[in-house]
């Protein structure tokens, strides 16, 4: 019976092989998309937002084939969808499923809040210490001040 | 401590900063020697300066080393959209050591990077001056005795002031206690209060000046800048909110000490300046022991 009720049906295609990002916030999907450099490679991804989801209301979800990510690689889109589980399918089974964690070291992909901070001012990457993961705070190593979560903007 | 970058206090361990101290103990006795004969160091200031950049000058110079550099960039290439970087990598070509004051957070830390010599921060931005610090250290421990163990009272800015947060963390290796002084608006921030709490030091927050001079031993008093200000009515309701005044230290402690990062406005008021307790031109001179001991150490000739 469950297999005729067309609602059942899967929004997004399954995959073979590859990995799904599942629990994005619906608003951050396109920016999980830029932090994975998904627009700029020759697999097959495909995405959904806006998803009715129990857990969240609204969720997004992206699929992308063939591409396996390393942790430290997946981690960094902790700081934009914190909520977002990563599957791994093979033969279209799921293998693996992990959480994302935020890394104790952010580089590059966030701005420091700081106006006045250098890296606003010249062509420099950030780079931050984590000091607290759960309510998120991040130490710039060049003006030393703290970004918190409200005021995380992504390079 | 050779070819180290100082940027941040915190760079230097406990143990190093009473060092520096030790050594410019030394220069106080001797300031004159030759020993940075055919050493060069840069004097960047991209931001204006009186005494840092004078006091580096006077240091070197009293070594024997030469000194060059600028004191505004309208002289150089800056003024045609040269970066930083571009200025460091070129600049650390002629010297063996930059010292270097910027108006942006940050700018020393990024210098230090990119430089093949050692970096000294003479001030970037709001965010650190560690050799006014360790100045402000020397001229505690010398008027003192001791840097343990002391009541420190901290007046004015202390939202903004950067030679407040660099003091007030360097001090908390020493088991002082802290008295702050400002209005509501200029508080210490929260980030440089954790350090207190987390080496379980007591703090104690005043809005009046009068309360804590009967206790203090230092009373460090600090400029309130207008520049800080995006509301001209905000720095008008506090400008005048502290001034401390010779008839004030009635009461006061016989070795109470004030010290000023200086330049004053009128939150010292001159009937002060012939007071035995006013320290704080002394404590300019103090600058050029310190630098003194900074840039030998970090040449590495001594």
């Amino acid at each position: 019976m469950e297999n005729n009720d067309p609602r059942k049906e899967l929004k997004v295609s399954a995959i073979e092989n590859g990995t799904v990002i599942d629990h994005i916030p619906a608003k951050s999907v396109f920016q999980v998309i830029r932090m994975l450099g998904l627009e700029s490679i020759d697999n097959q991804v495909l995405f959904g937002t806006n998803l009715d989801s129990r857990k969240f209301g609204k969720k997004g979800i992206i699929k992308v084939s063939n591409r396996y990510f390393e942790a430290e690689e997946i981690n960094k889109i902790a700081l934009a969808a914190p909520s977002a589980t990563l599957i791994v399918i093979r033969d279209f089974q799921v293998v693996e499923k992990k959480h994302v964690s935020v890394p104790d070291y952010v580089e590059k992909i966030v701005k420091c809040f700081n106006p006045n901070c250098i890296t606003n001012h010249e062509a420099i990457p950030t780079k931050f210490t984590v000091l607290s993961k759960d309510d998120i705070r991040l130490k710039c190593q060049y003006c030393e001040k703290i970004t918190v979560k409200d005021d995380i903007i992504f390079t | 401590m050779k070819n180290r970058s100082l940027i941040s206090i915190n760079d230097f361990s406990k143990e190093e900063q009473i060092g520096i101290l030790d050594l410019a103990e030394s220069f106080e006795k001797q300031p004159t020697r030759k020993i940075l004969e055919g050493h060069v160091v840069a004097n960047l200031f991209f931001e204006p300066s009186t005494r840092t950049r004078l006091s580096f000058d006077t240091a070197v110079n009293r070594l024997g080393g030469k000194v060059i550099g600028f004191a505004d960039t309208s002289s150089t290439s800056v003024q045609k959209g040269e970066s930083l970087k571009d200025t460091i990598i070129m600049v650390s070509n002629y010297s063996d050591l930059i010292v270097m004051r910027h108006p942006k957070d940050g700018s020393a830390r990024y210098a230090s990077e990119v430089s093949s010599v050692p970096i000294i921060n003479a001030g970037d931005g709001a965010n650190q001056h560690p050799t006014q610090c360790l100045l402000d250290m020397y001229s505690i421990r010398k008027t003192q005795g001791t840097l343990e163990n002391l009541d420190i009272a901290f007046v004015g800015d202390l939202k903004y002031g950067r030679t407040v947060h660099s003091l007030v963390m360097a001090l908390t290796n020493f088991n002082c206690r802290f008295h702050l002084v400002s209005p509501p608006e200029l508080k210490l921030p929260s980030a440089v209060k954790m350090h207190i709490k987390e080496k379980q030091l007591e703090y104690t927050q005043y809005t009046e000046l009068q309360d804590v001079l009967p206790i203090a031993d230092i009373v460090y008093m600090t400029r309130i800048q207008r520049e800080r200000f995006s509301d001209p009515i905000e720095y008008e309701k506090v400008k005048n909110a502290y001034i401390l005044r010779n008839n004030m230290l009635k009461g006061s402690k016989e070795s109470l000490r004030i010290l000023h990062p200086l330049p004053r406005v009128n939150e010292i008021n001159v009937d002060i300046d012939d007071n035995p307790k006013a320290y704080y031109f002394q404590q300019a001179l103090n600058g050029v022991y310190v630098r003194q001991a900074l840039v030998t150490s970090i040449l590495g000739v001594i």
